[in-house]
């Protein structure tokens, strides 16, 4: 329809590197080179260099900030727009200044390729390294190197290969390969658009006849579905889902799971304005809006895939971060996660490294410093559904928000976590009930009490184990049916296949949870002793008994239960022979509403027992007063 | 507009090819087919999200129309993202200086469109800092008619379509860009803005303007029109060879040499031009840094 040729879509290139190595001084030729430049264009930049004292600086085309063209350097990131036969492509030029590194981010994040740009006298240098990673971690892939100002260097060879030498084994040990390592002189524009007459020894392509092999990546039509949902609308009888596919495609009459609230819709209609026929198919790239057969509560922040292949749901990650905070990132320390749509809390559970972008040696470390890079282990309070970010980049990428500021983004692994969408779900969905001919109140009745399930949580060393026998032993004198389930007598048999990865230990507790809700419908008060770290664990259990579980918290400090160490345990863990210990190396989450919270640091062990006996026998035999009367 | 391919792993390396893939087929001929976005759709698609994001984000929210090519299309776009109906106010900063073509214009589109317009009228020239050169005096009064506005209203969020091939200032926007209470831009030290997460968060006291259109240039804005098949003010094609390639107020805007009198023409001379965008807006030219201090004072 229209007389053009096709057009294709923009290429968006972004041009890095260390500060004066001479990026904005490259796009300025690459522009004029393009005859790009608008009218008048050459002459003004002649009049402001002239005003400055400075020979023609093409830089000044893109450093249109008063302040940047008086101090000669790159504070923002811009984009400008040149034309091939074919397509438009955008040039990004990023700040080399290590103060402007957001600013750098802020531009290479939006680019298909990169350009990075080294100074062939000064070899690479702090930024280049550091650039070269970021870009690594921004996802790009399509990355030519140009060794510049090679006039400086008499267009030596010699010269060029050291440099390229030097780049290359730099980008193969962050696990980089350059599309091409081109030597050019940008002041006087050999091998950008033309070969020139000075680098007759080089034989590979310019750079702008390398830069017709880069291309858009496609929209990711092929991944499984990713559809983040944005907002909701109600303008009318209608209620609109509206947002973004990021991944995938969806038609009309597929089954769509909402997570991580794990809700099904079929699709009914993919809404459209001002179209001549219905949309029945909408794909990777489209801000779409669809309606659902049913009414289910669906919000910003879910994510709706197809039931296969649907995202991944935890509450722990692990991240490659880079941070851009004025202040540091501490252990321990809460901030906003953006995933997605989603918004919510997270703390730092962990600084596995911080990495070294010069030699690429990493540490470990209690604060991460401004534009650092790192790895740490995020936990969140609820579930979130995410990808790895080597499966699906969009759902495996996130930023961070201290108050009102941006403070660093990071892209997802998660290696030795588990997947917890499994032990959410029922495996077998084929089940009738059968009705029981005995009533809970016909055994209350037998048994003088209501059967429980009363679940400590706490580190190791806290007391749990000592607890739980010293209790069951009273309230057998009492009168009370009742058991204990530990981690003996539940790892010796039924749990017996189970090991300690982060997705057997998951496995264990809910097993255990489902265990002990048994017992409370038989009747028993069934008391566990289990570390359970981790609250979407203990919420699970008491899902299964949800009348009568009662979660105590056996409260010490972790100096304290150190000192314990009844199992030598922890002085293992110190020395590495345990991994992921909890209180150690892996997190523990105490409750926040506990319905009991006992501390053996300060209480002796008869007091704490006499304060979870009465509080059991007052839930679960005052409650037998109230029944029979 | 989307076209529609046979279900084929979509490889676009060797894009020349591309074109022999594509077969128009109604989409509704085969269950195997999906469709493909040609790049006006990719451009539209991000537009949309900003609008949405905006939308979902930040209240109050109002939206600039100056009634020229880039702002309507704007407005269309917005019809798009919410279903037929723009669920915000569209504001017009009237200095009474426009050309009476674009009074016509706006009257019989908010009619049609079924637009919220609000026409906000800027304060007199006479009350400009008298030190500035003569057009960005002008072209501050709508600068300072959008001040009273934010304060009186209470705005937080005013999207504007503004585009960074216009302009080497505007280049260096965010797609999100906060504002102090005076309007001021602090260009010297924006936040982070990566992978389509925005700046959504503010204290009190700073309002956002929100850019949807940073990423169209002149020329993807007039395809779309024809595309759309969007109303085009008149002034924008040629008569008696002249033309308007950026509309502005008439005491400070000036129409171009040109014989594009369709949208054809105008495609076509983009393609081939060498002039800038603005060279028509004298406010541009006072000094080096005239745009840069009326953008930086809360300019649009």
């Amino acid at each position: 329809m229209t007389t053009q040729p096709e057009r294709q879509a923009q290429l968006r290139l972004v041009v890095v590197g260390h500060v004066d190595h001479g990026k904005s001084t490259l796009i300025g030729r690459i522009l004029h080179d393009t005859n790009s430049l608008p009218d008048g264009k050459v002459e003004e930049l002649k009049r402001i260099s002239e005003k400055r004292g400075m020979p023609l600086e093409w830089s000044f085309v893109l450093d249109s900030f008063q302040a940047e063209r008086d101090q000669a350097i790159t504070i923002d990131t811009t984009q400008i727009w040149f034309r091939t036969a074919t397509r438009d492509v955008v040039i990004i030029d990023a700040p080399g200044h290590r103060e402007f590194l957001k600013n750098m981010i802020s531009g290479a994040a939006q680019a298909d390729a990169a350009i990075l740009v080294v100074d062939a006298e000064e070899g690479i240098r702090e930024q280049t390294r550091r650039h070269a990673y970021l870009l690594n971690i921004l996802g790009l892939k399509q990355i030519a190197v140009v060794v510049n100002k090679m006039d400086l260097v008499g267009y030596d060879p010699a010269r060029f290969q050291i440099v390229s030498d030097e780049i290359i084994r730099y980008l193969a040990d962050i696990g980089v390969s350059p599309a091409a390592i081109i030597p050019v002189s940008a002041r006087h524009g050999d091998m950008i658009a033309e070969r020139g007459e000075n680098l007759g020894w080089y034989q590979g392509p310019s750079l702008l006849g390398k830069l017709d092999d880069f291309d858009r990546a496609p929209a990711p039509i092929d991944q499984p579905l990713r559809f983040p949902i944005q907002d909701v609308y109600k303008f009318d009888e209608r209620r609109i889902i509206v947002g973004r596919i990021e991944t995938g495609a969806l038609s009309v009459g597929d089954q769509l799971l909402f997570s991580p609230h794990n809700l099904l819709g079929t699709v009914k209609t993919i809404e459209a304005w001002n179209n001549p026929a219905p949309v029945l198919t909408a794909t990777a790239g489209q801000s779409i809006g669809i309606t659902l057969e049913q009414q289910i509560f669906v919000e910003r922040g879910d994510i709706a895939s197809h039931d296969e292949n649907a995202p991944i749901l935890t509450n722990i990650f692990r991240a490659r971060l880079f941070w851009l905070g004025q202040q540091p990132l501490k252990l321990g320390q809460s901030l906003k996660l953006k995933l997605g749509h989603t918004e919510t809390p997270v703390s730092v559970q962990a600084i596995e490294k911080i990495i070294n972008t010069q030699d690429l040696s990493n540490e470990t470390g209690h604060e991460i410093v401004r534009n650092d890079v790192a790895e740490v282990v995020f936990r969140t309070r609820g579930l979130l559904a995410l990808d790895e970010y080597r499966q699906i980049a969009r759902t495996g990428q996130f930023v961070l928000v201290d108050g009102f500021e941006t403070v660093g983004g990071g892209t997802i692994s998660m290696e030795d976590f588990a997947d917890q969408r499994a032990s959410l779900k029922s495996k077998s969905s084929n089940l009738h009930g059968v009705d029981h001919l005995l009533t809970p109140v016909l055994r209350t009745q037998r048994n003088g009490h209501r059967g429980g399930v009363i679940w400590f949580t706490g580190l190791s060393g806290s007391g749990k184990s000592t607890l739980a026998m010293r209790v069951e032993q009273r309230l057998f004198h009492k009168g009370f049916q009742v058991f204990v389930l530990d981690g003996d007598n539940v790892r010796s048999g039924l749990n017996s296949d189970l090991g300690f990865a982060p997705e057997e230990r998951t496995e264990n507790i809910r097993r255990v949870g489902e265990v002990a809700a048994l017992f409370a419908q038989a009747g028993t008060v069934c008391i566990t002793a289990f570390i359970s770290p981790y609250q979407s664990d203990r919420d699970r259990a008491r899902r299964a008994a949800p009348d009568c579980f009662y979660e105590i918290y056996i409260k010490a400090d972790l100096a304290v239960c150190e000192g314990r160490d009844p199992k030598g345990l922890y002085r293992k863990a110190r020395s590495g022979e345990i991994k992921d210990f909890t209180g150690v190396s892996a997190p523990y989450e105490a409750p926040e509403t506990a319905d009991l919270v006992v501390d053996t640091s300060s209480h002796t062990i008869d007091q704490c027992v006499e304060m979870i006996v009465g509080a059991i026998e007052q839930q679960l035999a005052a409650t037998l007063i109230a029944e029979a009367s | 507009m989307l076209r529609t391919i046979v279900r084929k792993r979509w490889k676009p390396e060797k894009n020349r090819a591309r074109k022999g893939v594509v077969i128009t087929l109604p989409i509704q001929s085969t269950k195997e087919a999906v469709p493909v976005m040609d790049y006006l759709d990719d451009l539209e698609a991000h537009t949309i999200y900003i609008l949405r994001e905006a939308f979902n984000r930040i209240k109050p929210l109002g939206m600039l129309w100056s009634i020229g090519k880039d702002s309507t299309a704007l407005v269309w776009m917005a019809r798009k993202a919410f279903f037929g109906r723009v669920p915000f106010p569209l504001i017009q900063l009237d200095t009474e200086m426009e050309l009476p073509e674009v009074y016509q214009y706006r009257d019989e589109i908010a009619a049609a469109w079924d637009l919220n317009l609000k026409i906000e009228m800027c304060p007199p020239f006479e009350e400009m800092d008298i030190t500035l050169p003569e057009a960005t005096r002008h072209a501050t009064r709508k600068t300072m008619g959008l001040s009273n506005l934010i304060a009186r209203e209470k705005y937080r969020g005013i999207m504007v379509g503004i585009r960074r091939d216009e302009q080497a200032m505007r280049a260096k926007e965010r797609v999100f860009s906060p504002r102090a209470l005076d309007g001021q831009w602090d260009f010297r030290d924006q936040p982070p803005e990566f992978w389509d997460f925005y700046k959504t968060d503010f204290p009190d006291g700073v309002h956002v303007r929100i850019h949807p259109l940073l990423h169209w240039t002149e020329i993807d804005i007039w395809r779309y029109f024809k595309r759309e098949n969007i109303p085009v003010v008149p002034l924008y094609f040629a008569r008696d060879g002249k033309r308007y390639r950026s509309l502005g107020e008439k005491n400070i805007t000036f129409p171009i040499d040109s014989t594009a009198s369709n949208l054809d023409e105008i495609i076509a001379e983009l393609e081939i031009t060498r002039q800038p965008e603005r060279a028509g807006r004298s406010m541009d030219h006072d000094s080096e840094d005239s745009f840069e201090k009326l953008r930086s004072t809360g300019y649009m």
